[in-house]
């Protein structure tokens, strides 16, 4: 027991002064849910929340690997370290797991300032792994200024992402669906910022443009961000013309919103749609009156900015840093904040599951789970009384 | 707490572009149940050490098919030691003379895998030598 301690303590001690190897131990542990990992991390929890701890998300392929690579090499280029933390799944059927996202990231290998980790998902759903929340925290207190943690290949309901990240990007290939596919709940509705990936294919730029038209809609109140200044807002009114807005109000004067698209397309670059745009739609400052109403009292959509990047030439690379640095800039207005009191909450409530589970098959409480689930599964017993006969035994109500 | 999956690099030291073998063998030892690291091809003895330092790995796999497994490989071994991964297990897999395997073991490769080698008998070696980590 307490020579566990001292180990974690050790590796907590290692991880802060910079010893890689004591860090990757550390990770080991982490991972492997260990005491040592929990005394290491009761060390080191108080030392984290300096990082900006950066998800990617978005479905397989879609370029999150190549993504992260390159925004290492615009972190490095700012002479700034990084961290990744790379999550794939783990076999439902051996356990095994390919962790292969390191293939993208080859370039950053000799470089000692970053720090690459790949984690098999181990049975955890919501594209992560279980002990991802653990291992960003010892990855920021061990010093790392940006954590970037890329999960599996995710779909449409996988959102766990933006319960543990400061800010959640959604990595969107072009032509992968209509704008209908851009309206549907889930992992879009998450993203702090959409990125389109693969700029360079045909297509890309139309995505883009249909990513901004459907994801501002209901953006009416961005005067009147209920925490602080929406950043996505800051960005709208900072952009060369209304962009985004542009796009909309044009579709809803009943003009034919496929001549922004057009525009889009002819265009060498993104820029390219913001320049365009107002030219072919009213700028006019969007207030809608009526969304604004039927959003008060409900947690209001975010409006993510949408960028188009081409990883590998790194274009729109840099501005994608920019707009992470802004919002970390602004950390203390809300947006960010909201997401470390998520963070918290996600990650007390899975330690409390985990303690109560373990406590489940403490054998000093007598609790006879298998003949409650057996009693359960022949109907004798319905799945309510059972829970609160093993309630009575691990905590009883006062 | 179940048993930990066995955590394996596998890697691909040298110029050498031909990384089927790799793959199949890196998915043959997934449905082993262990967690494979795939880093790619065209790796420096270097890169093969960092990527095992950060990813704690307990085995790397060296494949190499170029014939410059007598240069590379001991570098590889180097390497590792240089970074303090001394208890790492380190096997070699592909094109390789026998006559060569006996410098290798002195190298510090532990195992060389001919072709003909069954997933079987690769997964069934790690996992009786794939060594308890220390308190490195």
């Amino acid at each position: 027991m307490t020579s566990a301690e001292e180990r974690g303590r050790d590796l907590a001690e290692r991880a802060r002064s910079g010893d890689r190897r004591g860090l990757a131990r550390l990770l080991t542990e982490i991972e492997n849910r260990t005491r040592v990992s929990e005394a290491a991390l009761r060390v080191l929890y108080p030392m984290a929340g300096q990082a900006h701890l950066v998800g990617v998300t978005g479905a397989p392929g879609a370029g999150k690997s190549t993504l992260v690579a390159a925004l290492v090499r615009a972190v490095r280029a700012t002479d700034r370290a990084a961290a990744v933390l790379a999550i794939d799944p783990s076999s439902p059927i051996s356990g095994g797991a390919i962790l292969g996202d390191r293939v993208r990231m080859q370039e950053h290998a000799g470089d000692r300032q970053v720090f690459i980790r790949s984690m098999a998902s181990r049975g955890h759903s919501g594209g992560l792994a279980a002990a991802a929340a653990d291992a960003s925290a010892a990855l920021d207190a061990a010093g790392f200024p940006f954590v970037f943690l890329e999960t599996v290949g995710a779909g449409q309901s996988e959102v766990e992402v933006a319960s543990i990240a400061d800010t959640t990007v959604v990595v969107e290939a072009p032509e992968m669906g209509d704008e209908v596919q851009a309206i549907k709940a889930g992992l879009l509705e998450v993203a702090d910022l959409v990125v389109v990936t693969k700029g360079d294919r045909p297509g890309a730029q139309r995505t883009a443009a249909q990513m901004r038209a459907m994801l501002s809609i209901g953006a009416a109140d961005h005067g009147a961000a209920d925490a602080g200044p929406d950043m996505s807002a800051v960005e709208h009114h900072a952009a060369a013309g209304s962009d985004v807005s542009a796009v909309e109000h044009h579709a809803a004067a009943g003009s034919d919103v496929s001549a922004v698209e057009h525009h889009a397309a002819a265009g060498s670059d993104v820029s390219a749609v913001e320049h365009h745009a107002p030219a072919v739609g009213p700028d006019t400052p969007d207030t809608a009156p009526a969304t604004h109403a039927m959003s008060r009292g409900r947690r209001r959509p975010k409006r993510p900015q949408v960028l188009l990047v081409t990883a590998p030439t790194g274009e729109g690379i840099a501005e994608l840093v920019e707009a992470l640095d802004r919002r970390l800039a602004a950390r203390t207005s809300g947006a960010l904040e909201s997401a470390r009191l998520a963070r918290a909450a996600a990650q007390l409530d899975g330690i409390l599951t985990e303690r109560l589970r373990s406590r489940l098959h403490d054998p000093r409480l007598g609790i006879e789970v298998d003949h409650l689930v057996r009693a359960v599964a022949g109907h004798e017993l319905d799945p309510y009384e059972a829970a609160d006969r093993v309630m009575e035994r691990v905590a009883p109500a006062r | 707490m179940s048993e930990r999956p066995i955590k394996v690099l596998i890697a691909k030291p040298g110029l050498d572009g031909h990384d089927r073998g790799a793959k199949v063998l890196a998915r043959g030892l997934r449905d082993e149940g262990f967690e494979v690291v795939y880093t790619g091809l065209r790796q420096t003895p270097e890169m093969i050490a960092s990527a095992a330092l950060q990813e704690d790995v307990d085995v790397v796999g060296l494949s190499i098919l170029s014939g410059a497994h007598m240069t590379l490989l001991p570098r590889v071994c180097r390497a590792l030691r240089d970074e303090g991964l001394t208890d790492v297990l380190v096997t070699a897999g592909g094109i390789i003379p026998d006559d060569d395997i006996p410098a290798l073991h002195e190298a510090g490769i532990d195992r060389v895998f001919g072709p003909g080698t069954t997933i079987g008998e690769v997964a069934e070696y790690l996992r009786s030598h794939a060594r308890s980590r220390g308190d490195a």
